[in-house]
């Protein structure tokens, strides 16, 4: 069989069908394409501002080390005038992240960026294997969610960075939409197709430039590269990648790939029949002020940092918890009625049918919470102590028993 | 192509072998006994006589190869699992003719899981 001809150069031999369009380009014009692309997200959503420290949340897996990889070329190339710090957190869980830390050693001498590593240990007390011996396996992803959600943040702090970028890749946020829409969660669908998150009280604001890139991209991106990264399983959720909802996007692609930015966009759709008020209101640390970039936390709270937004239990359990919470708030979706286009009508229609689970439907409206400070950490919460100081004093309590 | 063979029972040692290199990557290497890189010799025609094919290598690597009993993260309905990439020297497979690609003497073929975690 005669080689396939780049569509692009029309030269060299085409390595990659491109899942997004079915161009077939050779490795050259596929990196170039792949870095346009992220380039275009980065320049139209206003990302950056020159001059501005940016601290990559950096794990050694595949998707933060082709987002340092990805920075630091248009950095280079466009002079985004960026100052580029790999902050990696570790868990404190023997035979996994100590391995995946010396990738990011690596990768901090390969992309000569300063790198910052912060413990579990030294911001709570607790490393994970410490909280698994605790508490056993079951659950043990709630505690480690929450704690790595605030530890970015601490971490940034530390370094005197307002700006933490994370490798959340395309399939990432179309999974987290599909999940959001099958809960009828309509604060976190808004939030979850946001490029940006963060209220303006967090100080510290998040965002993921690898939103619209393909996860086979970003693996074909770092396999082209001869880039340095770790891939392994998290020893206290083995297989957690077989997911429902990672599956179903994963066949889903396999029967059309353009399904996963196609999920993206029709979230972004969505997202934007949510009103805006309460969109920057957010369920866990939502602000009263407006005018803010969408708020709030991270989609993989309560879930486990290593499956980079992928689902699990405990974050399914989290969102219930708070679905209750929520029960008592106004509804509002009375409110999504009045304001919408009379054009939009239909699909807001659609947008009501769209809770799966029986209940009253006012549990499923969008929260507005009042964001205030944890009381014994001063870390941002919507509560009077925040959810990581929670854990902390049920593991502060067990911890005697235990050692006993 | 090869309408050739003999599709009489001959003995299985004659059957020409093929030298291949496969590589597994992105977490895949765990379920092949921790290594990278395999070079195998493969039957160069399966059963019926007809050429090895991927298809026909993938079960290969099942029933040779894999050490570990979890086939399912590798293999589900008897395709690839949705998620693992195809590369066949270096080209994504989708532009060779994915499964029905006839596999070639020094060929390198290489399983590449997006599944894993970082």
């Amino acid at each position: 069989m005669a080689p396939i001809l780049c569509t692009n150069c029309k030269t060299e031999r085409a390595l990659i069908k491109r899942p997004k369009n079915h161009k077939k380009l050779c490795r050259s014009c596929f990196l170039t394409v792949f870095e346009d692309e992220v380039h275009h997200t980065i320049t139209s959503s206003g990302l950056f501002y020159p001059g501005e420290k940016v601290a990559i949340g950096a794990s050694g897996g595949k998707d933060s080390t082709v987002l340092a990889s990805v920075l630091k070329t248009l950095n280079e190339r466009h002079n985004y005038g960026l100052d580029l710090v790999l902050l990696s957190i570790d868990e404190g869980i023997k035979g996994y992240r100590d391995d995946s830390l010396e990738t990011v050693k690596r990768n901090a001498v390969q992309y000569d960026m300063p790198l910052k590593v912060v413990g579990y240990d030294e911001l709570y007390g607790w490393t994970m294997d410490q909280v698994v011996e605790t508490i056993g396996k079951k659950g043990n992803c709630t505690y480690c969610g929450v704690f790595r959600r605030q530890a970015l943040d601490r971490g940034a702090k530390m370094l005197g960075i307002k700006h933490v970028v994370t490798g959340h890749n395309a399939d990432d946020v179309a999974e987290t939409i599909l999940m959001n829409l099958l809960r009828g969660d309509l604060a976190r669908l808004s939030r979850s197709t946001s490029i940006v998150t963060g209220d303006s009280r967090s100080e510290v604001k998040r965002s993921k430039p690898l939103k619209y890139s393909y996860e086979k991209e970003i693996v074909l991106y770092a396999h082209h590269k001869k880039l340095d990264y770790f891939s392994t399983e998290c020893i206290y959720s083995p297989e957690a990648f077989r997911g429902s909802a990672r599956s179903l996007i994963k066949n889903l692609e396999k029967v059309r790939p353009s399904a996963i930015l196609d999920i993206v966009r029709s979230g972004e759709d969505m997202a934007r029949l949510v009103p805006v008020e309460n969109s920057s209101s957010c369920a866990c640390k939502g602000t009263g002020r407006s005018a803010t970039p969408v708020a709030g936390d991270d989609e993989n709270i309560g879930g486990c940092g290593s499956q980079n937004g992928r689902s699990s239990g405990g974050e399914m359990a989290a969102m219930e918890q708070e679905l209750k919470d929520n029960e008592a708030h106004k509804e509002l979706e009375i409110d999504v009625a009045n304001t919408m286009p009379a054009t939009k009508a239909e699909l807001k229609e659609k947008l009501l049918e769209l809770p799966i689970r029986s209940g009253p439907r006012n549990s499923k409206a969008v929260s507005r919470q009042v964001l205030g400070t944890c009381e014994r950490c001063g870390y941002m919460s919507s509560q009077a102590i925040c959810q990581a100081c929670m854990l902390l004093e049920g593991l502060n309590k067990n911890r005697p028993q235990i050692q006993i | 192509m090869g309408d050739t063979t003999a599709s009489t029972p001959t003995m299985t040692a004659e059957v020409e072998m093929i030298p291949i290199t496969v590589d597994f990557s992105g977490g895949l290497e765990m379920l092949f006994s921790n290594q990278r890189r395999h070079s195998l010799e493969i039957p160069a025609t399966d059963k019926d006589g007809k050429p090895c094919n991927i298809a026909s290598l993938i079960g290969y690597l099942c029933e040779n190869t894999m050490k570990d009993p979890r086939r399912e993260l590798f293999v589900l309905d008897d395709h690839i699992r949705p998620g693992i990439l195809v590369l066949i020297n270096d080209a994504d497979w989708e532009l060779e003719g994915e499964e029905a690609y006839e596999i070639q003497r020094g060929d390198n073929i290489l399983f590449v899981s997006t599944l894993h975690g970082g």
